[in-house]
């Protein structure tokens, strides 16, 4: 049984209704959410625990735990702050776009509950610099719920004083990692914070913090209105609930779609985008979950489930659900060569291994391409991202590694292929 | 690749090289409707805090210096009103503008044309649009500003649009769905002075698939 609309937390996905609030109030938004912080925090909380909704912007850490972190009173006077994580810069993906553009009060009322459930007195959503029509909308929102008594003082009638305000960056991926974009938010460069602390102890301003994905916030409401049983009703345990996947590459219909999780990957292709180009049977490789989750060859894809666990026995994750496929016709070692570059392109350039490794593993992988190269360089390639990851103070090098690891433990022979080739084209006597 | 890359970043971004020391001003003020905005933003942040309105008061400056010379960019003497203004060490604020990719520290054309050459929009045919752009724009290539001024163009990583790839970005405008013939039309018609509605320009609603939704269009019981 597909997901049914009724099922379907973004009934507005695809912007076919008004996004304001009038609009937004006839799809169930704001509806009782006075009553609902009336629960109080820890039965909010937990409520968000047995929900099984885990973070959507990658990671997928659990949310309630992670609002569980944070302090319960402040016995030195630091206030706490939500920080919503807009920046959606992960190659192969843009459903946070849509729900910016599209649904801004189901983030909007996302934020006073979630951050009336962790105890935070403001939050800011921070957006990347590049959205900046979905920024305009999203502003707009917010003015509407200040006009309509939802923020502000006493928000929702519920004795709450909550302020909400959006913040614009500027075109900067690492932006997406919780502790740079709380370097950026202070007005410095986005370069990752060593941790401990974590954020929910030393934040923003040096006060606890929480950071999470606009997805994640703005399926809240919905869950705490219908339950946690509702939710964890979809996909396997632990891997509970709905998910906006962004289909794309080459398939016959490329969309975003909001369906349950652990759907198998060629149904999800087959039933929403129309299915891969020229046939499932001309399907090469995909990249499941944006571009720092390794590829898997047809042979996986032929039954995988779009989940957290199912994806990782197979050496590679969900991430943020961008579904990149590749056919028969795609060069993938210019694809994942064309990843390099971007990862070369958005290292901060703190840590040594990511700072020179980048931009040594684009050199390589752009060799590789060409197949200039010896056969052993690939081995030398392997173990040179092993001594990369797990050597910085973040995860982009990992995620700058993964996608080559993907590539060599799939489609190595074509690799070797590819040097052989150059080989014989440009020393045509050493074939003989 | 590495020359293209460090392009519209940093100061030895290649916009328009040559051209930069010329143009450079030698003052900057806001102007009294940039004041405004200016103080609204700062407002949003707690007293002391205002280093956190930094990026967005570089927009402001990069907007200005576009409604008054036609081209937005920011130049040094902009970062330092925005250090004083702000209150913050000058080199804080120029290591910002490096830092981050939307400030545009060489003057730019009167279009900013941005093309998207990640994987999500090379499978879809960016190199289509990269060639459409050099053709149409007469530009070398990336950094390279066109010769009448009118345009220039940057590569830029993933814009965050990918399933409507290629995605093209004009000046804060994301255009979908490209291929060579619609960039082609886009320039023109942007030369004519015209400003085509931004998103899919084969007419898809947003991000649902060609052809029209296949959830969600309110058939079901």
């Amino acid at each position: 049984m597909p997901l049914s609309d009724k099922d379907r937390i973004f009934t507005n996905l695809y912007g076919t209704e008004p996004w304001n609030l009038q609009a937004a109030r006839m799809r169930g938004d704001w509806d009782g959410t006075g009553a609902l912080l009336a629960r109080g925090r820890d039965a909010l909380i937990e409520e968000m625990k047995n929900s099984g909704l885990r973070g959507r912007g990658g990671a997928g850490f659990p949310t309630g735990m992670k609002w569980s972190f944070m302090p319960k009173a402040s016995p030195d006077g630091r206030p706490s702050y939500l920080v919503v994580n807009g920046d959606e810069s992960e190659p192969g993906t843009c459903k946070d776009r849509d729900i910016l553009r599209h649904d801004p009060h189901k983030l909007i009322e996302g934020c006073l509950i979630a951050g009336f459930a962790m105890g935070a007195v403001a939050c800011y959503i921070y957006v990347r610099g590049e959205y900046y029509n979905e920024i305009q909308v999203l502003e707009a929102a917010v003015a509407e719920a200040y006009d309509a008594g939802l923020l502000g003082k006493n928000a929702c009638g519920s004795g709450y004083d909550y302020e909400l305000y959006v913040h614009r960056g500027a075109g900067a991926y690492i932006c997406g990692e919780e502790t740079a974009l709380i370097e950026s938010l202070e007005g410095k460069k986005g370069m990752p914070r060593l941790k401990p602390p974590f954020p929910a102890a030393v934040g923003l301003y040096g006060c606890p913090t929480t950071v999470n994905n606009v997805e994640t916030i703005a399926v809240v409401p919905t869950i705490l209105r219908r339950g946690a049983s509702w939710f964890s009703s979809f996909g396997r345990p632990k891997n509970s609930g709905t998910k906006i996947f962004c289909l794309q590459g080459h398939v016959n219909k490329p969309c975003n779609v909001e369906a349950e999780m652990s759907i198998p990957l060629r149904e999800l292709i087959d039933r929403y985008a129309g299915g891969v180009r020229g046939g499932w049977d001309n399907l090469l490789a995909v990249i499941p979950g944006g571009s720092s989750t390794p590829m898997i060859p047809k042979a996986v894809c032929d039954d995988v489930l779009m989940d957290f666990d199912a994806l990782r026995e197979h050496k590679t994750g969900l991430g943020t659900a961008g579904v990149i496929v590749m056919d028969k016709s795609t060069d993938l070692i210019k694809a994942i060569q064309r990843l390099s570059a971007f990862y070369k392109h958005e290292s901060c350039g703190q840590c040594t291994p990511c700072r020179e490794g980048m931009g040594w593993v684009n050199r390589v992988m752009l060799r590789m391409v060409e197949g200039r190269a010896e056969p052993n360089e690939i081995d030398v390639l392997e173990q040179v991202t092993r001594q990369i990851e797990g050597h910085t103070i973040c995860a982009l090098a990992d995620g700058g590694v993964w996608p080559v690891q993907g590539l060599i433990r799939h489609f190595r022979p074509m690799m070797e292929e590819r040097i052989a080739a150059y080989k014989a084209a440009h020393f045509p006597m050493a074939a003989e | 690749m590495s020359g293209v890359m460090g392009v519209g970043g940093g100061f030895e971004g290649t916009h328009a090289i040559g051209k930069a020391e010329a143009e450079e001003p030698t003052h900057f003020a806001f102007s009294e409707d940039s004041e405004a905005q200016i103080a609204r933003i700062v407002a949003r942040y707690p007293a002391g805090r205002q280093a956190s309105a930094v990026i967005a008061t570089l927009y402001i400056a990069q907007k200005q210096m576009g409604l008054q010379t036609g081209s937005a960019w920011v130049p040094r003497v902009a970062m330092d009103a925005v250090a004083a203004r702000l209150g913050m060490p000058p080199m804080r604020v120029y290591e910002v503008v490096t830092f981050y990719f939307m400030f545009n520290t060489k003057p730019i054309g009167k279009f900013h044309l941005q093309v998207c050459g990640t994987t999500p929009c090379w499978l879809r045919g960016s190199d289509d649009v990269l060639r459409a752009c050099k053709d149409a724009g007469h530009l070398k290539g990336y950094g390279d500003t066109s010769a009448d001024g009118i345009f220039t163009m940057t590569e830029v990583e993933c814009l965050g649009g990918c399933v409507n790839a290629p995605v093209l970005q004009v000046d804060d405008d994301y255009y979908e769905d490209m291929d060579y013939e619609s960039t082609v039309k886009l320039l023109e018609a942007l030369k004519r002075g015209e400003r085509p509605t931004p998103g899919s320009v084969i007419g898809r609603q947003t991000s649902a698939p060609e052809g029209g939704p296949m959830v969600l269009t309110g058939s079901e019981e």
